[in-house]
């Protein structure tokens, strides 16, 4: 895998080499695709024959580019034999690209996870799930750009920094040997190090989650890497089925290595 | 009369006005751009309810003036630079007094693009004390955008911060000479920038965003601040408003505000009970307040936002 700065470094001569080659800005875009699938899965195969096994539900029209809810389905259920390992999350053409790395196992039986994204403008997402066997499947969705003033950043900052680390674990009355529908949320205003504050004549810098990690009966349940696109006060929906009494448990990881806890006893 | 006006058969219809209190004077610049008198020396142009394109400019919020014995302050600058310039051309149709403040009402890019338009020593920009944060957080997006969407009209547009705050809980009185306008900063409720312009001598209010008529109201701020911010507006003692998109009102604003009020406690209603099911924004946006959609204008382009918006504020209550 690339290192950071050489990753940026090469998205950045990319993205140069695109632009002076984009032509019309309000057409279905595909040209960032073959460059970041070189940056992040350098040669390998990535198969486009998922439709049918794998959903991926976006808005068509991101209304509103600060909170874009995306969610990402499988109608195959996890096995031993073959289950989902990873899921990487690709916003075109985010100042980021690279939004969500989903390590999963065959605990969670089912693979239903809902999260927000930021948009900067018309773009298209894409999943590239990647098997246990290594294969990588992928479905992607276009997303078109929000009215005007709706823009990918915090409505209200000083409220989001006064309740900043506060976590919450949500989900319906849980049931044993029953799927439950959860949430994991914090809190956290996910400063992308690309907005720049007037007052102090300087870019604030970046303070957003890198982790978020959960456990249900010290099992893993999933953890996901986690990008600047993802909107303030990131959230995870899943779905999980509790065979036994245990503790649901949520670790969260800011980029000042600030971890947050929360848990719920079934 | 108490300012200097260009056209001496104004001053006659001015005259007039004072037995037909309601009836507004209409008056084109010269390339068509219409404001009308709502209440004495005060003048606004009434944006048309559409998204802003290249076709009509930006010119979709209610912006205008208002003329002092002094001097002029002007009330949101309008979506794009030609707005601005406009509305120059109007101010200048009226009167030849320096234009002395120009008050944003909030962040958004069609009460704001206008400003550059008025970029002079003479001149201070008004606003929030949190417009500044909010400027500098969207200035560059809304450069972007608003560049492809108004084309030709964006012109020389510049995000220009204001350098008179109004902080929340203290309000300031501005003197155009002989008048006073009553400047109020609120909590966050459309956004977290809005002010609003009360006129002491004819008691007409400039509410900004925080009144729509016809058209749906956007949230970007706070649905539980807004409702709040509601009926601190209907307190108030007010002969006229000015809403910022829509016509203006008389004795019928406090019905307006309701009208506002009821959707936004609809939507709030059904939000809660989504949440408690932990259902997702998906459900939500397909959900949630369709009862509305034949009640406003343009509900198809904001509904789904502002449920989107109203639920991520509401799963933390």
């Amino acid at each position: 895998m690339f290192n950071n700065i050489l990753r940026h470094l090469l998205l950045a001569v990319s993205i140069t080499f695109l632009l002076s080659h984009t032509a019309h800005a309000d057409t279905k875009k595909e040209q960032m695709w073959p460059v970041l699938k070189e940056i992040y899965f350098e040669n390998k195969t990535i198969l486009t024959d998922a439709d049918d096994w794998l959903i991926l539900d976006a808005p068509s029209r991101a209304e509103d580019a600060a909170i874009v809810p995306l969610t990402l389905k499988s109608l195959k259920p996890q096995t031993a034999e073959s289950y989902i390992k990873n899921i990487h999350i690709i916003i075109d053409d985010n100042p980021d690209p690279y939004s969500a790395n989903f390590h999963l196992n065959p605990t969670m039986e089912q693979v239903d996870l809902t999260f927000r994204m930021r948009f900067q403008t018309y773009t298209n997402v894409r999943a590239i799930v990647e098997m246990n066997d290594g294969s990588l499947h992928m479905v992607s969705r276009f997303v078109k750009a929000s009215g005007g003033c709706s823009a990918p950043v915090q409505k209200d900052p000083e409220a989001v920094k006064s309740r900043l680390g506060k976590m919450q674990i949500r989900m319906r009355k849980p049931e044993l040997g029953h799927a439950v529908p959860a949430q994991v949320m914090i809190s956290h205003p996910n400063y992308n190090g690309l907005q720049f504050d007037q007052e102090t004549r300087r870019y604030i810098p970046e303070h957003y989650v890198k982790t978020m990690s959960v456990n249900y009966a010290e099992q893993p349940l999933f953890s996901v890497d986690m990008g600047i696109s993802f909107s303030e006060d990131p959230s995870v929906h899943f779905t999980f089925k509790p065979t036994k009494s245990g503790v649901l448990k949520a670790t969260v990881i800011d980029s000042n290595d600030t971890h947050y806890t929360a848990d719920k006893t079934i | 009369m108490p300012y200097l006006t260009k056209n001496s058969v104004k001053l006659l219809m001015k005259c007039c006005l004072l037995m037909v209190s309601v009836t507004a004077q209409i008056s084109h610049a010269d390339n068509g751009y219409v404001v009308n008198e709502v209440s004495e020396g005060i003048f606004f142009h009434e944006g048309v309810h559409e998204d802003a394109t290249e076709a009509n400019q930006g010119k979709i919020a209610n912006v205008g003036f208002i003329i002092g014995n002094d001097c002029i302050a002007v009330i949101d600058s309008g979506g794009s630079y030609f707005e601005g310039k406009s509305l120059l051309a109007a101010i200048r149709n009226h009167s030849d007094l320096p234009i002395c403040y120009v008050i944003n009402t909030h962040v958004h890019p069609d009460h704001i693009l206008g400003n550059a338009v008025f970029k002079n020593p003479q001149t201070t920009f008004v606003g929030s004390a949190k417009l500044p944060a909010a400027m500098a957080a969207r200035g560059s997006f809304y450069e972007t955008r608003f560049k492809e969407i108004l084309g030709e009209a964006y012109g020389n547009a510049e995000i220009i911060a204001p350098t008179q705050l109004i902080i929340v809980g203290e309000p300031q009185i501005i003197d155009l000479g002989e008048r006073k306008l009553t400047l109020i900063a609120f909590p966050t409720a459309h956004t977290d920038n809005d002010l609003v312009v009360l006129d002491n001598n004819t008691k007409t209010l400039w509410t900004g965003d925080l009144l729509f008529v016809e058209r749906i109201p956007a949230l970007d701020g706070s649905i539980n601040g807004w409702l709040d911010a509601i009926e601190e507006l209907k307190g108030m003692d007010i002969a006229t408003v000015i809403p910022g998109h829509g016509p203006v009102l008389h004795q019928d604003w406090k019905a307006a505000l309701e009208r506002e009020k009821n959707y936004f406690i609809l939507i709030r209603q059904q939000l809660r009970e989504i949440i408690n099911d932990m259902g997702t924004i998906n459900q939500a946006t397909e959900n949630v307040g369709v009862s509305e959609k034949d009640k406003w204008l343009l509900f198809e382009e904001y509904h789904k936002r502002n449920v989107t918006s109203a639920f991520t504020e509401l799963e933390w209550e």
